[in-house]
Order: C-alpha cells, then sequence, then structure tokens
C-alpha cells in the first residue's frame, strides 16, 4: 500500500488518493489538436521515475503532484499542483 | 512431433513416464529469420505457429527474455467469452471463440477449454437494460446470448446470495454459455509444442535490448543473445510494449497498470460457470483443481511491478463474499499481478506501425487471455502479408488519432476510469 505524504494532512494511505493521470499528458488550454491528440492519447509510460497529477480525493482534496518510481512505487516527492507548473 | 493420445498415454505410464520426449527444442538462435516475434506469451506463440502453420512461413523465431508462459500468460483468471458489446469487438473475439473449440484437436494438446458458462450479473434494474441491450447487440451478430431471470440465475448457481437484504441484490444475468474457462499453461505449452514441431525456434532468456531501424525501416533486433536480422518484427509483449516501441522512436497509446489474481484452497465442486459482475467487477470461477479463482479492478495507477496492493484484496473478497456468502470459509491460496498494457479506449492494438516491417500487437487491458488462439491468427495473417486482416483492420494504432477508437466502456481517454 502507498504511504502518500499530503502537503496539507501529513503521511496518509493511499486508499484515500486518486491517481488522475501523467502530468505529460495533462492539456494545456490553448493546445492544438495534434498537442491534445499527443498527450490525451499517447504515453512514454516509462518504467521508473514519473511526474503524476493524484488528488487527495478521500481527504482534503487537493490536487497533487508526485514524482513516483512505477517500478519500485518509492515516492520522492509530494508537492502541491499549480496549473503553470 | 510425438503425438499424445490415450493409448500413449497408457503406454507411457506403465513404463514409469521416462520415455516423453522433450515438447520442444531448445535452439541457439540463428543469424538471421524472415519474422521475429518478441514475446514468448500465448499471444506470440499462437502468431509463430500461425505463421507456420496457416501462411507456410518456415524462417520464424520467438523471442523471450524469461521463459515461455512467464508473463500474463500465467497471471490471468483464465476466463474466455466473446459476449462484447461493440461489433468490431464482438467480431474479433466471437473468432477467437471459435478457434478456442476445437484448439485441443488442432494442438493435439488439451487445453481444458470447459464451456461452463460466462454469466454476467445485474444489480438493478439499469444493469438488466444494460444487459438486455448487449444481448440485442450479440444475437444481431449471431452469438449467443441468453438473458436469465433472478430465478434461473438462483437454479444455475444455488450459493449465490439471492436474498432481498443481500448485499449485492440480483436482478437478474446474461449468460453466454459457449464461454467458460481455459487451462492457461497448457495453452502455452500447446502452442509452442505445435510451432516447434512445425520448425519454429522458440528462443528462451532472449532479451531484446534494441532494434535496428535503417531508413524507416526495420532490419533486425539486438538481444541479450546477439543481433538477428529479420525480413519483418511483430513486437508481442505486454507489459514492454512502450519500452519495445521507443526503440523504434514510438509513443504508444498505452498506461502500463497492475491486474491482481486470487486463487483459495481446492474444495470439492460449488461454481460449475464464471460469475461476473462489470457493476461491481468481481470475476469468480472455480479451476479443475477446485481452486476457486478470483479477480477484480486494476490497482488503477501506472505501475510495472507486478506486485499487487493489499486493498485490492480486501475489495474482491468482500465483494465475492457478498455475492457468494459460503467462500467466506476459504482461505486463499495465492494473489499474483501482471503488468498490463492499458489502451485508451479499452481494445487492442494488432497492425502495422510507421516503421516499416514493424509490427504492434499491444493493448490488450485485462482481457488479452480469451483472444490468445484470434489474436495469434489474425497477426500471422497481418506478419505474412503485410496488411491487417479485416477482422483486426479497425485495431489500428492510429485510430486514436482519427477519432476512430474502439470504446467499449464508452469510458474516454482514461485506461484507469472503467
Amino acid at each position: 500500500m502507498l504511504l502518500i505524504n499530503c502537503p496539507y494532512c501529513g503521511p496518509r494511505s493511499g486508499a484515500e488518493f486518486t491517481f488522475e493521470r501523467p502530468i505529460q499528458s495533462v492539456v494545456a488550454l490553448d493546445a492544438s489538436p495534434t498537442q491534445a491528440n499527443q498527450r490525451l492519447f499517447t504515453r512514454d509510460n516509462p518504467r521508473g521515475a514519473s511526474w503524476e497529477l493524484w488528488r487527495h480525493a478521500y481527504g482534503c482534496r487537493a490536487w497533487l503532484r508526485l514524482n513516483r518510481d512505477t517500478a519500485t512505487h518509492e515516492i520522492a516527492e509530494t508537492v502541491v499542483f499549480e496549473a503553470d507548473a | 512431433m510425438k503425438r499424445y493420445s490415450a493409448l500413449g498415454l497408457l503406454r507411457g505410464g506403465l513404463g514409469g513416464h521416462k520415455a516423453w520426449p522433450r515438447a520442444w527444442r531448445t535452439p541457439e538462435p540463428k543469424p538471421a529469420y524472415d519474422i521475429v516475434i518478441v514475446g514468448g506469451g500465448g499471444h506470440g506463440l499462437a502468431t509463430a505457429y500461425y505463421l507456420a502453420k496457416v501462411h507456410k512461413m518456415a524462417s520464424v523465431a520467438v523471442l523471450e527474455k524469461g521463459w515461455i508462459g512467464g508473463g500474463n500468460a500465467g497471471r490471468n483468471t483464465t476466463i474466455v467469452r466473446s459476449n462484447y458489446r461493440l461489433p468490431q469487438s464482438q467480431a474479433l473475439l466471437e473468432f477467437s471463440l471459435k478457434l478456442w473449440e476445437g484448439l485441443s484437436d488442432e494442438l493435439n494438446y488439451n487445453v481444458m477449454f470447459s464451456q461452463r458458462g460466462a454469466l454476467f450479473l445485474g444489480h438493478s434494474d439499469s444493469d438488466m437494460t444494460r444487459l438486455a441491450e448487449r444481448g440485442d447487440a450479440l444475437a444481431c451478430n449471431g452469438i449467443d446470448a441468453e438473458l436469465l431471470t433472478r430465478e434461473q440465475v438462483g437454479r444455475l448457481i444455488p450459493l449465490l446470495d439471492l436474498s432481498t437484504n443481500a448485499r449485492f441484490p440480483v436482478f437478474g444475468g446474461l449468460i453466454q454459455r459457449r464461454g467458460g474457462t481455459a487451462r492457461h499453461d497448457a495453452v502455452v505449452w500447446g502452442y509452442a509444442r505445435a510451432a516447434d514441431a512445425l520448425g519454429v525456434d522458440i528462443i528462451q532468456n532472449c532479451e531484446v535490448t534494441g532494434l535496428d531501424i535503417e531508413g524507416g525501416r526495420v532490419k533486425g533486433v539486438r538481444t541479450t543473445r546477439g543481433d538477428i536480422a529479420a525480413g519483418r518484427v511483430g513486437l508481442c509483449a505486454t507489459g514492454g510494449s512502450s519500452r519495445l516501441a521507443a526503440m523504434a522512436g514510438l509513443r504508444l497509446p498505452i498506461e502500463c497498470h497492475n491486474l491482481q489474481a486470487f486463487v483459495s484452497e481446492p474444495v470439492k465442486p460449488m461454481i460449475d460457470t464464471v460469475i461476473m459482475s462489470q457493476s461491481i467487477h468481481c470475476y469468480i470461477s472455480q479451476s479443475d483443481k477446485g481452486e476457486i479463482v478470483l479477480g477484480g479492478d486494476p490497482d488503477l495507477y501506472p505501475t510495472y511491478a507486478q506486485r499487487g496492493m493489499p486493498m485490492r484484496i480486501e475489495d474482491v473478497a468482500s465483494q465475492a463474499i457478498g455475492l457468494v456468502p459460503a467462500l467466506s470459509r476459504l482461505r486463499m491460496l495465492r494473489s499474483w499481478a501482471g503488468t498490463t498494457d492499458m489502451s485508451f479506449d479499452g481494445s487492442p492494438i494488432i497492425g502495422t506501425t510507421p516503421v516499416q516491417d514493424l509490427y504492434l500487437n499491444a493493448g490488450w487491458c485485462y482481457g488479452g487471455f480469451k483472444a490468445t488462439p484470434g489474436s495469434g491468427w489474425l497477426y500471422a495473417h497481418t506478419l505474412a502479408t503485410g496488411a491487417p486482416h479485416p477482422i483486426n483492420a479497425p485495431f489500428s494504432l492510429d485510430r486514436f488519432e482519427r477519432g476512430a477508437t474502439i470504446d467499449e466502456a464508452g469510458a474516454g481517454p482514461m485506461p484507469h476510469h472503467r
């Protein structure tokens, strides 16, 4: 089970969080159709460190940016998501 | 190939089972093949078999980084069915189901295909409407589907909790009687043995580390056991698809997730059909050995770990016990997880890529096992002729950018939102 360190609530069970999408597939509001298509429908799908968008859905509901390893599940960094990041 | 038969088994038994030949060879890789298939799971081995059998290809190799059947072929819940909602999916899976029906004879290997029926449960009026719609769609395309009342479901599975205060009340169901289960290892071994007998080289412990590409055309593969030249290369390695495609500079519409499954201690026959509930996402069947096989939701975040989270074990157990309370008395024996290629419309990708002579079979989400024979047959056709068969043509890699997705669940580009 993941232990995620919410910047607002401290370390909480992974059960309280939902994975949203990799950061690279967040679509900018002014993206062209080609860019939007690439961001929505293709992935690096890395085996290793990955920046991801998560949400503390069953907690404080904050949107978070996680640097998580997809092979070891180690979470190196958890920060509050800012739309321009 | 020494053919297996009842008489041969008797003779083998009398001799203490000491004279059985190896089921397949262990060849050294040759410097070149007409077709190299990357991935020795069920789909890859089936592809090799149909290339040799249907298309008379004499120079085919299957490269497997570990041992054959050690990936998702050995990590599924062995369910076989073709009762999908969309016509493209129906054509693909029904083609496969028809191959399943003759597979043991075709391979001279008992794959223990058991058409015990695959039942979807409905837990509400809207579930029943959805199941009726699916049943009608199947009937229109000549695929068997039968809508069952609550009483009929009860007669089929007496241990289901049909009481009015059940945790998951049962309103009825939709059954495909031709659906069922098969023995996953036997499928892999049967295809390997039959392909090997037709001259296919199955090379284990051979990991592909690079693709030789010149002028937009693939020329061969680089492996841990040396370079191998190839006329055509067919990628067929779920869980490794994105990394292999990246060697050719491609980004795929795939995210890797975990799917767990569980088995209990073996008990006497108690569930003789496959029980599925798509509303709560729970799968229950009983293996021929007597173990109760359980499956549920994926872990819902990207991972390559092949190790599931405990929360899902609790979810699946509570759902299974809610449906069949008698299961609460069983002890679980094992749990395991497989890395699934989640595509963004829930449907697979079988076809060409922008790199010439490089082909892709990937993105089966958590439903690849049932498609093993059909996927292999169609991929073999695609690899042999250079163009997709009409059945797999809709499952092209470029369907996302063309807006021609095959969105079985209607969930949009979020592989984890089913």
